[in-house]
Parts: structure tokens; sequence; C-alpha cells
């Protein structure tokens, strides 16, 4: 009996809670996608080290997974909690007729259990079918090939979901039980009668809080964008996120009282058509809505920042590597270590040498397997230290970055040596008198701090001779081949100035001698294989590969892009469709009014209109401040992830609307749809 | 006098083949311009079902509707909303005003779906206002004012848009007694100074007795008819009560 009647709750609601059940299929259907990423990577061709940032990727999607666990159960309590206080009036029913709470716990709990067999049924399955989609994904994003497509079921994932979901409808059902024990029959029976009481509140108080909130706003957004050179530690962060999360809820209490406010002053707006009704409608409820409200938009802040910067990584990543690598191999390592350095004779006799010699002993031949052979060292000197190369400029900048170590010995590089490998990698030659230097870096942040000591014209003198900068500016150039924008200056000077100075490092850098990519590949193996040579106990060699830059930063692009995308799409959710059930939990008050409005005489047309409306604000309400928020959240971001480089932020700004468009727009759309529906007069 | 409402052969038919229910058998009748007309009948008598086909909220099976030579059975669609907000006014027995909106938007409703000003509303609302001794609740919600406020703001809704015909189902419904003698009072007000036509159903003789005339319906058809004529209200409302009797058992327990 109880069953027939759980089940026949479930077909009747299931049209105006349709979208709850969606979200529920969606939610089961990403979670598995995602977690079902680990078994598809398992199928891939890939080369080693790229199996390694795979591994990591799936333990981070892993622990991200409990996240989003988190989230989703809140959202499924949440949305619960509403569908259960619609349902008061029918509890009070049961219980006028004798029916024991405890039945009706159990009526709750069979529903629970039905609703979440058949999403977690039908979840799985679509998410089965969209994972194949996923898996072409996959492979692109690894750059591997696909050489056959092959169905994958990932039983370890379908676990891992009805494990965790079990949980959240474990969770749901505590929860209800909980909240039938505690409520009262007279409450529930006239819980659709209470009028909402309507305050309005006092339009100066509003207006003095707008104003301080806004302030405070521009005060957050201030931090993180201009007064962003604060921010060196990670603590100091909370300040402007806290300070936006507070500004967030007062600037929606202050406006809905606002808005109509001023709505109301323009009587010509205000009185036409059905105007009046559809603000009343929004602000009605956004007085009860504002938490969610504020909740809901830090949920669509983080959504955009997280997924336009992970797509904005990847494909800066992608496109410095092009740039930023432009030849096979570079080897370096220490010289001359002194001799109480600590390590092992070897090592110490080892950095005497050059590299060549190394390589000659590790058993490589660098004739036969290498090209372009560029050798060169760089030199410092604990006598010249950062605070030095600044000058005048030094108490400025250290009380602007307190945080950086200024007492670092500074790089240099002989003017020759440079012109080698610009030469190699293409770049312009530089030509110094014997007096001159110039700074070559490009870590953004960096050449500001440089560019200040050289507008200053700071001179250093380097054995008796004194050098002054050729250029105000540094040179955007790196020395060391790597995937991002880490050069934090290097100086080249004279040859001759160097004559005296220790030398810190070797560098070799060489291209491959062979033309196919498996060529390469084969060259590549065996400078990995060398470090089975027994001369390697004897070098602290350091190989840094085109090959290898490659694959770590494609794959952890795609991690990024992975993450990103999981995070996004489960907040976007989130937030859709807590707005979703909120406006289809009213739908019967609202059916109430319309067909009120409809009784006297309002055309169809007018009704449609402003249902339309009534939705359309109170989802655009939150994304317009979840918007500005990101202008400068998405400027905070690229400035953290600068060493990234940080162009195409337009293409990943574009791919992160469409997806905002698609998920938020459609949530949109189904709750207009399904509101219609339920407007309609039969 | 001008025939505003004309009903001929007017039949509504519940139900299938098998089990029929007429809720309306074969009803004529007209009312003239500036009549106040109450129909009265026991639940069940059809007086509600005929409202309904006369405000087009619901649909005939058989007959004709005229309001003011309009046959309003042949209006569709977004004809039929344009007839419903430029020709009816609605009063109803639960008050339907919308709670989210103050008194003065709820009546300002009615006029700005007609695209009708703000100035203009605010004039018309002002005169509305006065009329029915509403003036210092205009700026209040539903649920701040009592059941007799509400309804004569409903009323003022209804009758704002100078419609041809009031219609008014049971406003004394949900009111206690001097709240619906303030209403009544109201109605005879707004019919004998502004000439406003009105039909009202209702099965309270006290009620009807504010009419010029009674219809009386039983089991979908018209038992009686009453002229008020020069009768004092207790008189009329005597006959009434005569009537009443005669039509015996469900319509006494109203009283």
């Amino acid at each position: 009996m109880l069953f027939k009647l759980s089940i026949k709750n479930i077909a009747r609601s299931i049209k105006d809670y349709a979208i709850y059940f969606f979200t529920l299929i969606l939610g089961v259907a990403i979670f598995y996608i995602f977690n079902a990423i680990e078994s598809q990577t398992v199928m891939m061709n890939v080369s080693s080290s790229t199996y390694e940032i795979i591994d990591l990727m799936n333990n981070m999607l892993s622990g991200v997974s409990v996240f989003v666990a988190f989230v989703l159960g809140f959202l499924i309590i949440y949305a619960n909690r509403f569908l259960m206080k619609r349902r008061n009036k029918e509890f009070g029913i049961y219980l006028t007729l004798g029916m024991s709470k405890r039945k009706i716990s159990l009526i709750l709990f069979l529903e629970t259990l039905i609703v979440g067999c058949i999403s977690l049924v039908v979840g799985l399955v679509l998410g089965t079918a969209l994972s194949q989609l996923m898996s072409l994904l996959v492979a692109n994003m690894f750059e591997a090939k696909m050489t056959e497509f092959e169905f994958v079921f990932s039983s370890a994932s379908c676990i891992k979901t009805l494990i965790y979901f079990s949980v959240m409808y474990i969770l749901v059902m505590i929860f209800n039980t909980f909240n039938v024990s505690r409520c009262k029959l007279i409450d529930l029976l006239n819980a659709n009668k209470k009028s909402e009481k309507i305050k309005l509140k006092n339009p100066w108080l509003c207006v003095i809080v707008f104003i301080i909130s806004a302030c405070l706003l521009a005060y957050a957004y201030w931090c993180v964008t201009s007064g962003i050179t604060d921010m060196q530690t990670a603590d100091k962060i909370l300040i402007p996120i806290a300070l936006g999360a507070i500004s967030t809820f007062f600037v929606f209490w202050s406006l809905s009282g606002l808005l109509l406010k001023i709505f109301m002053s323009m009587k010509n707006v205000y009185y036409k058509g059905l105007n009046s009704f559809t603000l009343r409608q929004f602000c009605s409820k956004i007085n009860t809505t504002v938490f969610s409200m504020t909740i809901i938009c830090l949920m669509l802040f983080f959504t955009i920042c997280v997924l336009s910067s992970a797509i904005s990584i990847r494909n800066s990543m992608t496109s410095n590597l092009k740039t930023m690598v432009p030849a096979d191999n570079q080897l370096d390592k220490t010289l001359d270590l002194p001799t109480d350095s600590g390590y092992s004779k070897g090592i110490i006799d080892d950095s005497k040498i050059p590299i060549s010699k190394t390589l000659d002993r590790l058993g490589f031949d660098t004739d036969k397997y290498f090209k372009d052979i560029i050798e060169f060292d760089l030199y410092a000197s604990d006598e010249y230290l950062i605070r030095d190369t600044l000058g005048s400029s030094y108490d400025e900048i250290a009380k602007q970055f307190p945080y950086l170590d200024y007492d670092m010995a500074e790089t240099f590089i002989k003017m020759s040596d440079y012109n080698k490998l610009a030469k190699l990698y293409n770049l312009e030659q530089i030509h110094l008198s014997d007096n001159e230097y110039v700074i070559v870096a490009d870590f953004d942040s960096w050449i500001n701090i440089r560019n200040e000591g050289l507008k200053h014209n700071t001179s250093l003198t380097i054995d008796g001779i004194t050098l002054t900068p050729k250029y105000d500016k540094c040179i955007n150039v790196f020395v060391y081949m790597t995937s991002s924008h880490i050069n934090t200056g290097i100086f080249v000077v004279p040859d001759e100035v160097l004559n005296n100075m220790p030398r810190e490092s070797g560098i070799l850098i060489a291209n491959y001698n062979a033309d196919t990519e498996e060529e390469k590949q084969e060259i590549e193996d065996m400078i990995i294989a060398t470090e089975n040579s027994p001369y390697a106990l004897n070098t602290d060699i350091e190989a840094s590969t085109k090959i290898s830059l490659y694959e770590s930063s494609v794959g952890l692009g795609a991690m990024i892009t992975f993450i990103g995308l999981y995070l996004g799409i489960v907040f976007l959710i989130a937030s859709a469709a807590i707005l979703a059930l909120k406006e289809l939990s009213e739908s019967t008050d609202n059916k109430e009014r319309f067909r009120m409005l409809r009784k006297i005489g309002t055309d169809e047309k007018m009704l449609n209109k402003a249902l339309f409306r009534q939705i359309g604000i109170f989802f655009l309400f939150p994304l317009v401040l979840a918007i500005i928020h990101s202008i400068f959240g998405i400027k905070f971001c690229a400035y953290l992830l600068e060493t990234f480089g940080k162009e195409k932020l337009i293409y990943s700004i574009i791919m992160t609307a469409g997806i905002i468009i698609f998920i938020y727009g459609g949530y949109f759309l189904i709750t207009y749809l399904c509101s219609k529906n339920i407007i309609k007069d039969k | 006098m001008e025939s505003i409402l004309k009903i001929d052969k007017l039949e509504k038919y519940y139900g299938s083949r098998s089990s029929l229910t007429k809720a309306i058998d074969n009803i004529s009748f007209e009312v003239d311009k500036g009549e106040f007309v109450a129909i009265m009948g026991a639940s069940g008598s059809g007086k509600t079902t005929l409202l309904n086909c006369i405000s087009t909220i619901d649909k005939v099976t058989s007959g004709h509707i005229f309001v003011s030579k309009e046959d309003i059975t042949k209006l569709k669609g977004n004809k039929l909303n344009k007839f419903r907000r430029e020709e009816l006014g609605f009063i109803f027995q639960d008050f339907n005003l919308l709670d989210t909106l103050t008194a003065y938007e709820n009546i300002a409703l009615a006029l700005s779906i007609q695209n009708v000003k703000a100035s203009e509303i605010a004039r018309r609302v002002d005169k509305v206002a006065k009329e029915l001794d509403i003036k210092d609740v205009l700026k209040k919600y539903p649920y701040q004012m009592s059941g007799g406020q509400k309804q004569r703001v409903a009323s003022a809704r209804a009758i704002i848009t100078n419609p041809k015909l009031v219609l008014a189902d049971e406003p004394t419904g949900a009111l206690d007694s001097k709240s619906a003698k303030m209403l009544l009072e109201r109605f005879d007000y707004l019919n004998k100074e502004l000439k406003a036509t009105i039909l009202m159903v209702t099965h309270d003789a006290f009620t009807a007795s504010y009419a010029t005339r009674v219809i009386f319906i039983k089991d979908g058809k018209i038992f009686n008819e009453l002229n008020k004529g020069d009768d004092s209200r207790k008189e009329f409302f005597d006959k009434i009560i005569d009537v009443v009797t005669l039509l015996g058992g469900d319509l006494n327990d109203a009283l």
C-alpha cells in the first residue's frame, strides 16, 4: 500500500519536478564520466612520461570527486528540502487520516529509494554513453593516437558512483525522517494559506548599504588588480574574497529593495502591462532568497574563473611550447662545485669538465647523434646580488615586494655566447660596447622590477670595469628551454668582463641528428639510457628535451582542463538547478496568480512574456554580478598564471561563455517551459 | 431600456452521453442597462456555471449569449481576452487579489493591461477609491486588509475599466455581516449613482435583497423571478424569503 502510494506520488510529480530528476541524472552521469577517465587512459598508447601525468591527473580527479560529491550532496539535500516544503499539505492530509509519522517517513524513504535507483540507473547508462565521446576528447587532449574505437565501461567508476550517491541518498532519507518527526499538523495544513508578508525595506538604508557594499566590492576589485603587488602570500587573498562574498550578499539585499523603489518611481514603466506584477513577483522572492542568490552568484563566479583559466592555461601552454623550445635538447650541470660542498668526489671532479666531455664519459657519441651543438657557461658570484643590480630603485621595490629574495646571486653570460645561442634560436644578436650591459628576461613581473633599475641607469662594476645599461628595458628572451616564462633575468656583458668571475653552470644545446620523429625518439631514448651507464653516478647532469617538455606540457594542460571542466560544470549545474527548482517550486503560487490575471482578461501572450521576464531576471541577476566579479577574477588568475603565458584569453572566454550559455541557458529554457506548462489553464 | 445582456436558450451539459448532467437547461433572460440583478439558487443549481458561461470562462453547449448585441459564444482566443478585460468586470468570492501587489497596484493592473497611461491610471484609481471608500488602504497589501476592504478593492478593480457589465460571484460569501452590508451599500451606490450594470450570483437572501431584480434557479432552470419595484428593501427581502421557502430544502439551509 505504502509502496503504491510512493509510486503514485512520483508519477504525479514527475512532470513538475522533471528538472530535479534531470539534475540528479546529470549529476550521476558527470560523476561517472570523470571518474571513468582513468580506465580510458589506461587503453591509450602514450609514452611513459605521459603516463606519469595521467596517473597524477587520475589521482587529482578522484580527490576533486570528493569535493564534487559534497557539492552535489548539498544540492540534493537543498533541492529535497524545497520539494518537501511544497508537499506539506499532502503530509497534513495523511496525518489527519490517521497515518503515523513513521509511515510517512516510510513513504518518503521509499520515494527516495525509487528516485535514487531510477536516477542511478539512467545516469549510469547516460554516463557510459557520453563517456565514449569523452574518450575521444581524452585521446585528443593527450595527443594519443586512437588506433581503434573501443567501448569502455569502467566498473570501478560505476561502483564509486554507486557508493557516493547511495551515501547522498541515505543522508536525504535521514534528513526527511528528521523533518517529518519534527513537524506539527496545524502548520502542515495551513502551510499554503499563510499569506506571505512583504516588507519594503527602508530605501535610505538600502541606498546606504548599497553604497557601502559597492565601495567594499570596489576595494576588493582593486586589491586583486591594481593592488595586486601586495598579494605576496596566499593568506592575503582571503581578504578580498571575504569582502567580495559579504558585499555580494549586501548588494543583493539592498538592490532588491532599491530596484523596486526605482521602478516604482518610473510610473510610466511600472504601470505598463504586467510590469508591476513581474517586478513584484521578482522582489517578493528575492527578499527571501538573498542568501541563495549570493551562493549562486559566487558559484557562477567560481565557474567562470575556473573554466576560463583552465582553458587558457592549456592553450597558452601549447602555444608557448612552439616558441619556447626551439632546440631538441638542452643539457646543463653545475660547474666548479667547491670541495666542501658535500657532494661525492666523482661529482665534484665531473663539475670541472665541460658537458660534452661528461657525455663522452657516459658513452654517448655527441658527434654522431647531435648537430648544431653550442656549449657555453653561465657565471655568478656572491659579490653581485639582486639588491645591488637594482641600484637606487631597490628600496622602493623591496617595499613593494617584501617577500622576494634579493640576496640571490645574479647570473651572467658572455656576449659571444649569447650571440651563439641567439643564432641557434633565431633571435636578434646583441652588440655591446666595452662598458655596456643588457638584461634578458621573460618573467613579466620580474621584467617590471628590472626595468625600474634600468630606468635609473644603474651601473655595475665588475672586475674594475663599470658597465651601464644599453637599453632602459629588458630584452624579452629566455635562455633555458622550459615550457613557461620563468627567466627572471640574465645579464649579457662583454666577454672580457667575466674573465675572473666564477662559473656557475655549463649548458649544452643541440638538435638531434635525425630527420624523422622516430629517429629523434631513438636518440632521446639513448640519452635516457645513459642513466644506466656506470659513470652516471658521478654526474648531476640534467636534460630538458623538446619531447619530454612537450609531453609533460600536454599532460599538464589536459589535466588542468579536465579538472577545470569537472569543477566548472558541476558548479554550473548546481547553481542553475537551485535557481530552476526555486522557480518551479513556487509555480503553485504562480499558478493561482496567473489564473487571476487570466480571469481579468490578460492576453496569453502578455502572460507568457511576464513569465519569461520573471524567470529571466531571476536567472540573470546573479549571473550579471558574477560576470562583473569575473572580469576582475580572471585578471587576477591571469596574473597568478602569467608564467604560463597569457595569450588567447579571448578564446578561453568565448569557450567559457559557450559552456555557460549551453548549461545555464538550457536550465533557464527548461524552467521557462516547465513553468509555462504549470501555469497553463486546463 | 437598452439590453446589455441577452441570454438565449442557453444549455450547458456535463458528462458523457450515458450519464448526462444538465447544469443549465434552456435558460433565457435579459438584463437591461443600469439593472442590478441577483441570481439565486442552492448549491448545484447551476448559478455559478451560468456566471462562468457569461464571463467566457466556460464554454456553452448550445444557445447564445449577447453582450450589447455581440454574440460572445462565438469569440475565440485573444478576442475573448480583449472582451473580458474591456467589457466585463469581475468580483469573486475569494477576492482574487494578487498578494504581491498593493491595493493600488491591484486596481491599476486592470488598466495597465489595457495600456492606459500612468497619469490616467492615477486619476481613475483615485476617483474609484473615493467612491468605494478605500483611499486609506491603497498602499496596503492584501494581507494587511480586512475581508471587507479586500472585497471593495476587488470591486474597484472590477469597475475601474467602466465595464458594460459587472459580474459578481458570491461577493459576500467570505465576509462577516457588517462588511457584507457595507459592500452591498457600495454596490447600491455604484448601481444608482454610476449606473453600473451588475449581475450577482448568491445564495444569500439578504445579499439578494439589495438587487433590483432576483432570478431564482433550480436544477438548471429558471424557477421564479422577482422585481423589487417600489418595495422597500425589507419588503423585498420578505418576498425573497417566501420564494426561498417555496423552493424548499436546499436553499433554506443556506439561510
